[in-house]
């Protein structure tokens, strides 16, 4: 006989998951692998001659990378020599001020740091992440594909979700060659929903960087570090290019962050036997010895290795708590499909959205899912109502606000109309009428009227060889009517000269001005202190349009 | 088209007597489908290729060897038969060659369009992940992208030879259609973890990559 109740149980969403058991041999373990170096530091003559049990000669370019550039040698010693379960304590009293610990996170090593977090239970790192973040005000980023790099809906769904509350978007390609038109479209679109918002396109970094500097996106993400050499190696690259590549951004006032995640090296099969967690610190080292502002972290798209073993979304959050031990803007994740069940999508995402990060999500899917080109997000469109009822139930702050139906109608025909305009005014190929009806009330690109693909790539690629910039798009926005969204379209290329948005946790207001760890500073001391929702904002979340008014009844 | 198909039909006919042959028994009509072996024989470097009508085929360190089967269980030999068949189809010759340096499926792809006289390329993993590459291309672009191998079909593989066939051709096909599905992550990235482990375990760093003799047995 079968147990019937195993039947159902077996049944149930969660059993669709794959798990897998530990095998710290070949790195899959999330953390605290008996294979783990132990910490330890030696300098000599500002020199370090010892790194975590390994001597400089020993020492792979990651080591000497971390050594040279990561760590604040003024203080490591003592800081090393401190007992970790104390560090751990210090990072959840609240009596021990941000400014303080970050003297102390910021001098030890990866091994060090890892020891620390290795402490502290999931509770423990949530109240870390709460008091460490480095921008006081969390935010949202999210991002817009299609499935066919449909440019009229891409342009619609960007404009809703700056309506929605996401200050930052992220686009890319089902084929690589769309990127042009996909980056242009999120862009214009982004700016009708509300002035300011920060786009990027994640393509090859080659391709990301020309973009960027031709003024078709804001910022960058897509530009990975990894924690073993070999997989450094295949990527073509060293810790010194990817430095290389963070300053070619910095010089042309693009906001930029590097990308790493657990489970990364041990996907690609070359985890030289350790942890995830402790690999994805030396990335989180690497980032900071680049000196680049922020990270992307939280696995990424690697999440179902470590979601596959025991601890594994614990040490997912903790990488984001060591991202900010180490003063870094910290873009968390959740942007992956991680499980069938919702219990256990919910329950991963609670980790960063009740402390709040600098963005809860780095990619909430602003589509369905089958329009997300990143292989799937762990929430999207359809879950909206959910995430603005559980802002609204916890009285959390996810960066995300209800919306009306006539009001998301409004802002997306407007941006279907203003790309139709901008692709005329470029003479790229036409958006029709019907193109634009259809992408103002669809919901995916199987709204969507099919295009001619082979016309629009050829379009794209004709646009990038005749040197088309964010100057020539302000010029055609403008031509095509539109000068309010021109207007902030210039003040969006006008960033790039002042460069104020280069600082740690960066994000644009609908004013042009920047709001950042500089001016917003996480000053979070326990009750009442720190982030506090204002009574406008509150009123916002509150307002979920079918909650019943006593007045309605008489 | 029609030829095509008949030769194709031909050469499946000659597969199922050569199977009777050997095993001396009937062969059920379903045996073509996942009884056949596949007989990757190295013949010694490979070259640059001078012809302008070859596509070549980079399969990974383990491809065919310690694994025989794509992470969805398609067997190596109903994979490779059509990728070959695929790009035939257009008239165009496959050429396969083991990839032994790299188990990235970028690298792959680009190492194999270099070595193409086409300059086009297409690299594959055991666990099925596929790339269609052109050797001016920086590596980790690509001309087309399967990342998600979970979802790859016979039929979508054919339909990745013919599009390399077509792009060495010259021509600007439709790509072939992407598939997506947001749920193969939860479900199979932890045993796409495992297998890439194991088929990195082959990786000889800086190995020369051998031209194959490919038969299907």
């Amino acid at each position: 006989m079968k147990s019937k109740r195993f039947e159902v149980l077996s049944n149930k969403p969660v059993n669709k998951d794959g798990f897998v058991k530990e095998w710290p041999e070949v790195g899959l373990i999330a953390m605290n692998s008996p294979y783990d170096p132990k910490p330890s530091i030696k300098i000599v003559n500002g020199l370090v001659t010892e790194l975590d049990g390994k001597c400089r000669e020993d020492f792979d370019m990651i080591d000497q990378f971390i050594a040279d550039y990561a760590i604040d040698l003024a203080n490591a010693e003592k800081v090393m020599a401190m007992d970790s379960k104390q560090i751990a304590k210090m990072c959840v009293d609240i009596n021990v001020p941000r400014a303080e610990l970050v003297k102390l996170t910021t001098a030890m090593t990866p091994a060090k740091v890892v020891e620390v977090i290795g402490e502290m239970n999931v509770l423990e790192m949530m109240m870390t992440l709460t008091k460490m973040r480095a921008r006081k005000t969390p935010s949202n980023q999210c991002h817009v594909t299609n499935l066919r790099d449909n440019p009229v809906q891409i342009a619609a769904d960007a404009a809703e979700a700056a309506l929605r509350g996401f200050d930052e978007q992220e686009t890319t390609v089902g084929i690589v060659r769309y990127a042009p038109f996909n980056a242009l479209s999120l862009l214009v679109g982004a700016q009708v929903g509300r002035p300011g918002i920060l786009t990027q396109c994640a393509v090859e970094e080659a391709t990301e960087l020309i973009l960027g500097m031709r003024g078709f996106t804001a910022y960058a993400e897509t530009v990975s570090v990894y924690g073993t050499e070999q997989v450094f190696i295949d990527g073509d690259d060293t810790p010194w290019s990817k430095a290389f590549l963070a300053s070619a951004y910095a010089s042309r006032g693009l906001k930029m962050r590097y990308t790493s995640g657990t489970g990364s090296e041990v996907l690609m099969g070359n985890a030289e036997k350790r942890s995830m967690l402790y690999l994805e610190a030396r990335c989180i080292y690497i980032t900071k010895g680049a000196g680049v502002q922020g990270l992307q972290n939280g696995s990424i798209s690697c999440i179902g290795v470590p979601g596959a073993v025991p601890s594994g979304i614990r040490a997912v959050l903790g990488e984001n708590c060591i991202t900010t031990m180490l003063d870094l803007e910290v873009a968390s994740g959740n942007d992956q499909t991680f499980s069938h069940s919702d219990m256990r999508r919910t329950a991963r995402t609670l980790m960063q959205m009740i402390p709040g990060t600098d963005f809860i999500f780095s990619g909430y899917s602003a589509t369905p899912n089958y329009d997300n080109m990143f292989a799937g997000s762990n929430f999207d469109a359809e879950d909206f109502d959910d995430y603005n009822v559980l802002q609204r139930d916890l009285k959390v702050d996810g960066g995300l606000k209800p919306v009306r139906e006539e009001e998301v109608v409004k802002v997306r025909n407007k941006a279907a109309k203003v790309i139709q305009g901008v692709f005329k005014a470029l003479d790229l190929p036409e958006i029709t009428e019907a193109e634009v009806e259809a992408a103002t009330y669809a919901h995916g690109s199987k709204d969507m009227p099919d295009r001619n693909v082979v016309e629009d790539l050829k379009a794209a690629e004709a646009m990038m060889a005749r040197g088309v910039t964010g100057v020539d798009i302000v010029k055609a926005v403008k031509k095509a009517g539109y000068d309010d969204i021109a207007e902030s379209l210039l003040g969006m290329m006008k960033l790039r000269v002042s460069g104020d948005h280069l600082h740690t946790s960066a994000i644009i207001d609908s004013n042009f001005h920047v709001i950042s760890a500089v001016n917003d500073t996480n000053d979070y001391m326990g009750p009442g202190t720190g982030y506090q929702m204002s009574e406008e904002r509150w009123n916002e979340v509150k307002s979920i349009p079918n909650a019943i008014d006593a007045s309605d009844f008489e | 088209m029609q030829i095509n198909e008949n030769v194709i039909k031909s050469i499946i006919e000659e597969v199922i007597a050569n199977l009777n042959n050997e095993n001396g028994v009937a062969a059920s009509s379903c045996a073509v489908e996942g009884d056949g072996r596949l007989v990757l024989t190295p013949v010694g470097n490979a070259e640059v290729g001078k012809r302008k009508d070859e596509v070549v085929i980079g399969v990974a360190p383990a491809f065919g060897l310690t694994q025989t089967k794509t992470i969805t269980k398609i067997p190596h030999v109903d994979v490779l038969r059509e990728l070959m068949a695929g790009i035939e189809e257009e008239g165009l010759k496959p050429r396969v060659v083991r990839v032994i340096k790299t188990s990235d499926v970028s690298l792959m792809a680009h190492h194999a369009a270099t070595l193409s006289g086409s300059g086009i390329g297409i690299g594959i993993q055991s666990k099925g992940t596929t790339v269609i590459h052109q050797k001016d291309l920086v590596p980790l672009s690509n001309v087309e992208l399967f990342p998600q191998a979970p979802l790859l079909d016979l039929n979508i593989y054919r339909a990745i030879g013919r599009n390399a066939a077509k792009y060495a051709k010259g021509e600007s096909p439709n790509p072939v259609p992407t598939m997506n599905d947001q749920m193969a992550r939860p479900k199979y990235q932890a045993i796409a973890a495992l297998l890439h482990i194991k088929e990195t375990e082959h990786v000889v760093l800086g190995a020369k990559s051998q031209d194959l003799k490919v038969e299907f047995k």
